[in-house]
């Protein structure tokens, strides 16, 4: 029996319904070098439901970074309209500060919360086992393998008792093997904490494989080209002729982003 | 034991050689003592003098130790203050370079006018020769914070100062500790430059002191008391290279072994 999460950090506002994101019509635009002005997303309109995975695919430079910033509520749109509940974010780099050991790492939105360190460490240690991590409580950042330091970032994101996780391309940085492992290892995660999540990733078979939507955005300036839903039973397997259809599907939706 | 004496090995030779070299040009030359005084002649007056050396070393230990800890918190205080208020850095940055460039006498009457020939005058003098290095490299420190780091902290809820306090802080603390080292290695002499400057009324001056007044007719006596210093400064120096490896492990790992 997984251990719930329960009692969530910070109980979560029921801004826009627990766990849901609502965008519409959302434009953000950068002063970038020379004054010279870049349009990151340009009218995106995207919803997710409570507790639903929603995929973003796009060319790299689609804007999905300001998209998940937007989320997050690092940046504010310049127009258009973002409603979301509190979402944390976990960015494509792990960013696990050296100076603390894994288990102190999972445990810092805990201690941002207000618990005292051995109170975090004890919360934070409860789940070390269910995802995969025990014996690496007192490991050190620069000790764990690519794929255990995504899972550590993995668990901080959670222990932040957030009703949205905004991912960040989680595992663009691992080899393919482990890639495969920790795609499946989210997978299996999500399904015992469910959560709203959205998920960035230019990998469009990862985006199948995890997400019950999946949306494709065009290069900059970001706009949605296509929606994409994923209705069959999980596990997925990535070799399912469904996966494989809806995967070219989503490829030539890419192709015709980029030729408009 | 044995990595310790293998470690100081190659230090151990090459002072060896210079104190050789040393040796064998005062007798070949037969330069005057009272010019260049020789290592055996040197070995001899820290022997004889050992009392008054010791008594004079404690008072400048204590001037560099106490005067370091002064510049460490006002450097870091001040690293602090030009990294979170841009007000600050425009303000106080062109200032603390400039300070580096007063010519300590000019200020020391000053400094003893306002508060006598006791420690603090002359503390206030090593500090502001030491502070420099400590407050730049601290400056430095608390920006290598990868730019990342404060979003996601952000998103974690974390305040101005848990973000400072858990990832700031950190991250500069190798680079203060650099910069310490340097301070350190500036301190000795800012002893010698403050001992100098401010007059004291002790029983023992201090060894900076002692060496200028030893300087002209006990010429190796002020030797003795120059190598005294000089063993000090390198003492300090790697203590507080362990200092280091117990405070901020990950930094020495990333950069390979000191020493």
């Amino acid at each position: 029996m997984p251990t719930q999460l329960q009692p969530l950090a910070k109980p979560a506002p029921a801004r826009a319904g627990r766990g849901a994101i609502r965008l519409s019509d959302v434009h953000r635009e950068y002063r970038g070098a020379r004054g010279a002005s870049v349009q990151a997303l340009a009218g995106v309109s995207l919803e997710a439901a409570a507790g639903e995975v929603l995929a973003v695919v796009g060319p790299s430079g689609c804007g999905k970074t300001t998209l998940l910033e937007l989320v997050c509520g690092l940046q504010a749109p310049d127009r258009g309209a973002l409603e979301c509940a509190p979402a944390v974010l976990m960015p494509q780099r792990d960013l696990l500060l050296p100076w603390l050991s894994a288990l102190d790492n999972a445990a810092l939105a805990l201690r941002i919360s207000g618990l005292r360190r051995a109170a975090a460490r004890r919360r934070a240690a409860a789940l070390f086992a269910e995802l995969g991590l025990e014996g690496f409580q007192d490991a050190q950042p620069h000790e764990l393998s690519g794929g255990m330091r995504q899972r550590v970032a993995f668990l901080r994101t959670l222990l932040a008792g957030k009703p949205v996780l905004c991912l960040d391309e989680p595992f663009g940085a691992l080899d393919a093997i482990t890639r495969s492992e920790m795609q499946e290892w989210l997978a299996g995660t999500l399904a015992r904490e469910p959560r709203t999540v959205l998920l960035v990733t230019h990998d469009v078979e990862e985006a199948i494989l995890l997400a019950d939507r999946v949306a494709v955005l065009s290069p900059r300036p970001g706009t949605v080209v296509a929606e994409l839903a994923v209705e069959f039973e999980r596990p997925r397997a990535r070799t399912s002729a469904e996966v494989i259809a809806l995967r070219e599907q989503a490829l030539a939706a890419l192709a015709g982003g980029r030729c408009a | 034991m044995r990595r310790t004496l293998l470690a100081v090995l190659p230090a151990a030779l090459l002072l060896a050689c210079l104190i050789g070299a040393w040796e064998l040009y005062v007798q070949l030359t037969g330069v005057e003592e009272a010019l260049l005084p020789a290592p055996h002649a040197v070995a001899a007056a820290l022997w004889h003098g050992r009392g008054l050396v010791a008594r004079n070393f404690l008072v400048t230990a204590e001037e560099v130790v106490l005067g370091l800890a002064l510049a460490l918190a006002a450097g870091s205080a001040l690293a602090v203050a030009i990294h979170l208020s841009p007000l600050a850095r425009r303000a106080a940055y062109p200032l603390v370079v400039g300070s580096q460039a007063v010519p300590i006498p000019v200020i020391g009457v000053l400094l003893v006018f306002w508060w006598g020939f006791g420690l603090f005058p002359k503390l206030l003098v090593i500090a502001l020769i030491c502070f420099f290095p400590v407050v730049v490299t601290t400056i430095d420190g608390l920006a290598s914070v990868d730019p990342e780091q404060p979003k996601l902290l952000r998103t974690l809820d974390a305040s101005r100062w848990q973000s400072f306090r858990f990832a700031e802080l950190p991250a500069a603390l190798p680079a203060a500790l650099s910069g310490a080292r340097i301070a350190l290695a500036v301190g000795v002499i800012g002893a010698f430059i403050a001992e100098t400057t401010t007059p004291s009324t002790g029983a023992y001056p201090g060894l900076g002191r002692e060496i200028l007044s030893d300087v002209n007719f006990q010429t190796a006596r002020a030797y003795a008391g120059t190598v005294v210093l000089v063993a000090f400064a390198i003492a300090c120096f790697y203590a507080l290279t362990l200092a280091e490896r117990k405070l901020a492990p990950w930094s020495v790992r990333e950069r390979g072994e000191p020493l």
